[in-house]
């Protein structure tokens, strides 16, 4: 047996998970209406490529971005295309955001689609194509782009791979139901993101509440390298932070990345829908997700096309409005309230909860901090919790800072047992946001002192040179006007020297610094234009290139005068 | 609202409730030793507390029920009527409770907000003021009485409607008299006062023992950590040890563990969350100073407990421990330390 170490602090809330595995899966029917969000993922949102009313097969891509950090939107059925329009979405925020919107023609009919019957076949490069072009975006709830994780995660020699089925957040059974049935997929999943990785060891991470799924996913990793790690029930367990810990011992360092200590963490479902990419060629248009809550009927697991409207799930899971008090997308524990039932399920949504007034009742209003502790000894960040309330509240965001606020995960096992009843989550998120707002217009005026700072140098040296070279100048010509005194007290009545004609080589010498002068300092301006006033580039493109033409004319008529100089000089000896 | 959207564990009255709860095993203690008094000044404390705080309330426009329903001005005034003397006349307790509310804890922005533990702050008050009344009306044990007071007469003596308190009533505390007459007397003949009983001091050692007990039972229920009365005691045994070993010169350490409010502070006093250090190792120094401090002050100081003040003396320190005893947060190699750059 494998060493499982611990983390600190943690909670035990109520599971409430039996309530949605009374079923198999089942599979959603067609919605009258699919709403494809372009923006599911972290990252760059992707840009449209279909038209209003334009038909397209079940797979085609709708969206995609040139970006790295981003992963293309595929429709999840054949239909007509009857908008593009901002449409709400499920985010905390509630604001809406651009989607595609897809009649189904009730067809269901695939676009030719490439399967891979024999994966070994593809290199990394091939898998890593394929797992981006799929528009994988992590399945377990924050939606990065996995394509770009592994990519990420491949200049790092990775000795962990770690797939993570703890699914710790009461209520949510998705990855559990995934796992007792398609332990497979999940298993050649893992085997493929192993082979573009090549890790010492592969793990599947799961909470010791789930033995049926823990027996299926031994069945399957029979004959693999694969180990089936249990961990203890505790929330947070399923944090990727707390998993790692869990399992290597080791910790992500602050402000770095699992791959910084060997190690990357997928969900399992992440791998189901990597496998499916891969060897049947099926982009990622749906997901399971759990439909529970007192105010459903039907509780369970569902498979639903990624787009399909709240209202239709909850319809399928017999909703009874009447007695629903509360709307949440995720778990109960770091979840949001749904606006409205209008928003589409979307390929981060792993769980959809219609609560009771009885499940959830109303928070009590917030009393006083007492500075009990109690939310101290849950943080398994072990952060002081109290103490980043007490600076949120007091805006003292220093010391939040110097306090680690920005290391808190929002887990919300602090606010779970704060007897004060106080929203602890609510103030963190409020101060960060304050934190990064004001980084920004720092960052912002620092850049502009910083370009004050360098223009003031620049003007400053310039003139320094130009005094300079002024003076070297005066003292040259001096120099020559006793040189040439003595020549002719040394001639004695010789010719004297034949009176230039035109301008005299000082004011040339002169003409030809002023006109360098110009040129350096049209380059400087373009430079600068080139960063942050791109319209004024060609004019001062065009500047700088007469200058650069008057600079060569001056030069030549020095170099011509002094020519002619040493020539009469030459003469005069 | 926002995530997490579910709650469990008590609520900040249910822990005060408990607080209270473990306190009665104490009270009973003190009850059956020493008599009505502290019965008394506990209800009239609470009384007394309740109305000002509601009082408060009204002036600084806060929904009075709702706070006074938070049970802390109950528990600070539960916790100065088990600390003052038991025949201490009514209006050194109304003092007492009446500056811990007003001053300690709303003038500096009510419940939460306070820097200094309210109930030690009244405490502080009082004996400041009337050092006599606070050290002359500790209660004999009623073991030694021929007629003990009953709950009408102990009523009417604090009150002053009875007339003064009788001297056999009253006296000074074991730890007091200890302290005071070592330097005369060897610690055999010194024990033989009845005032000492068979153990440590009659009645106190079972009164600490019922403290220890209630405490244990908050640590239990996990509404205080081990770590400051651990410390706390520790440190001031350690203390007792090294400066105090010889009984003939000094108060043995059984005496400064088990007689005097010493288990009342370890449990309920120091651990006072709202003033006391906030990390579990902040915790651990704060509770050693109190220890320390409260040595000193008993051995050197001129004051026969010094509960008070050396709870108050690191009240001060708090702001400083707090910044240098941050835990080491997750991902990071070692912790942070001092006030931010
Ligand atoms: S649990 Fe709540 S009341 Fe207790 S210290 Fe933390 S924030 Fe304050
Ligand atoms: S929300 Fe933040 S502060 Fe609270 S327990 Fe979780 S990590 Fe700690």
């Amino acid at each position: 047996m494998r060493e499982v170490f611990d983390f600190p602090g943690g909670i035990h809330p109520p599971e409430n998970k039996r309530r949605s595995l009374g079923e198999p899966i089942r599979q959603i029917p067609l919605p009258e209406q699919l709403i494809v969000p372009l923006h599911q993922h972290i990252g760059e949102p992707a840009e449209a490529h279909v038209k209003d009313g334009q038909h397209v097969l079940k797979g085609q891509v709708l969206a995609s971005s040139g970006e790295a950090l981003s992963v293309p939107v595929h429709a999840p059925t054949s239909g007509t295309v009857r908008a593009i329009a901002p449409h709400a979405v499920p985010h905390p925020s509630g604001l809406k955001d651009w989607c595609v919107i897809i009649e189904p023609d009730g067809k269901d009919q695939w676009q030719e689609l490439a399967p891979c019957a024999d994966p070994d076949t593809l290199t990394a490069r091939d898998l890593l194509r394929r797992i981006r072009n799929a528009g994988i975006a992590g399945l377990g709830g924050a939606g990065f782009p996995t394509g770009f994780k592994l990519q990420a995660s491949e200049k790092q020699k990775i000795q962990t791979l770690i797939l993570n089925g703890a699914e710790c957040e009461p209520y949510i059974t998705a990855d559990q139901s995934l796992m007792q049935e398609r332990p497979g997929e999940i298993v050649s999943g893992l085997e493929l993101i192993a082979r573009i990785l090549d890790p010492e060891e592969c793990l599947i991470g799961i909470e010791d509440n789930k033995p049926e799924a823990i027996a299926a996913l031994q069945e399957a990793v029979k004959d693999t390298r694969i180990e089936v790690v249990v961990v203890p029930t505790k929330y947070p367990s399923g944090g990727e932070k707390q998993l790692i810990r869990l399992l290597t011992g080791k910790e992500v360092p602050h402000n770095g990345i699992p791959a910084d200590i060997g190690v990357t963490c997928q969900n399992v479902g992440t791998a189901a829908a990597v496998y499916r990419a891969i060897v049947h060629g099926e982009p990622l248009i749906s997901r399971i997700t759990t439909l529970a809550g007192g105010a459903l009927t039907r509780e369970g697991n569902v498979e639903a096309l990624i787009g399909t409207p709240i209202r239709h799930l909850l319809a399928e899971a017999g909703y009874a409005p009447q007695r629903a008090a509360r709307l949440i997308m995720g778990g109960p524990m770091m979840g949001f309230n749904l606006p409205s039932k209008d928003v589409p399920l979307v390929k981060t949504s792993n769980c959809i909860i219609a609560g009771t007034e009885k499940e959830f009742p109303p928070p009590p209003p917030a009393q006083a901090c007492i500075r009990c502790g109690m939310c101290e000894q849950v943080c398994p960040m072990e952060l002081l919790p109290q103490q980043l309330y007490w600076f949120s509240r007091s805006r003292e965001y220093d010391k939040a800072e110097q306090f680690n606020l920005f290391d808190c995960i929002e887990c919300g096992a602090c606010a779970y047992v704060c007897p004060s009843s106080i929203p602890l989550v609510q103030y963190y998120q409020h101060t960060k946001g304050d934190i990064r707002r004001q980084r920004e217009e720092q960052e912002k005026s620092d850049r502009a002192r910083i370009r004050f700072e360098q223009r003031q140098a620049r003007l400053e040296r310039e003139k320094e040179e130009k005094e300079a070279r002024r003076r070297a100048r005066a003292e040259a010509a001096e120099r020559k006007r006793r040189e040439q005194e003595k020549a002719q007290q040394d001639a004695n009545g010789a010719v004297p020297a034949p009176a230039a004609s035109g301008p005299d080589l000082e004011t040339l010498t002169e003409r030809c610094d002023k006109a360098r002068e110009k040129v350096e300092s049209f380059r400087q301006r373009l430079s600068e234009a080139r960063e942050q006033t791109p319209e004024a580039v060609p004019k001062l493109e065009r500047a700088l290139e007469k200058n650069e033409q008057r600079l060569k004319a001056a030069e030549e008529a020095l170099a011509e005068a002094q020519e002619n100089q040493n020539q009469a000089q030459g003469e005069t000896q | 609202m926002t995530s997490p959207h579910t709650h469990a564990s008590p609520s900040t009255s249910r822990v005060m409730q408990w607080v209270v709860a473990a306190t009665l095993p104490g009270l009973v203690a003190l009850i059956s030793f020493f008599g009505w008094g502290y019965l008394i000044n506990v209800l009239w404390c609470v009384l007394v507390a309740v109305v000002t705080e509601a009082a408060i309330l009204r002036l600084r426009k806060r929904p009075v029920g709702f706070f006074l329903r938070d049970w802390s001005a109950v528990v600070t005034a539960l916790l100065l009527g088990l600390a003052l003397p038991p025949f201490a006349p009514w209006w050194v307790s109304l003092i007492a409770v009446v500056s811990a509310i007003v001053v300690a804890k709303h003038l500096y922005g009510g419940l939460g907000s306070n820097t200094f533990n309210p109930a030690m702050v009244g405490y502080a008050v009082v004996l400041i003021s009337f050092p006599v009344a606070m050290t002359t009306n500790w209660a004999t044990p009623l073991e030694l009485l021929d007629s003990p007071p009953g709950f009408i007469a102990t009523l009417g003596h604090i009150f002053g409607f009875a007339g003064t308190v009788p001297d056999a009533f009253t006296g000074a505390t074991p730890l007091d008299i200890y302290k005071n007459e070592i330097r005369a007397e060897l610690a055999t003949t010194l024990r033989e006062q009845p005032v000492f009983g068979d153990f440590v001091a009659l009645g106190w050692e079972w009164v600490n023992l019922a403290f220890l007990g209630g405490g244990l039972f908050l640590i239990w229920k996990r509404i205080i950590t081990w770590h400051i009365p651990l410390s706390f005691l520790a440190s001031l045994a350690l203390m007792s040890l090294l400066f105090g070993h010889d009984p003939d010169q000094a108060v043995p350490v059984q005496m400064h563990l088990l007689a005097g409010a010493t288990m009342l502070c370890a449990f309920f006093i120091a651990t006072d969350p709202v003033s006391a250090a906030t990390s579990n190792r902040g915790k651990l120094w704060y509770g050693a100073g109190i220890g320390v401090l409260l040595y000193i002050i008993r051995a050197w100081g001129a004051y026969p407990d010094a509960v008070a003040f050396a709870v108050l003396l690191m009240n001060f320190t708090v702001p400083f421990i707090d910044y240098y005893t941050q835990p080491r947060t997750y991902g990071h190699s070692k912790p942070k330390r001092g006030l931010p750059s």
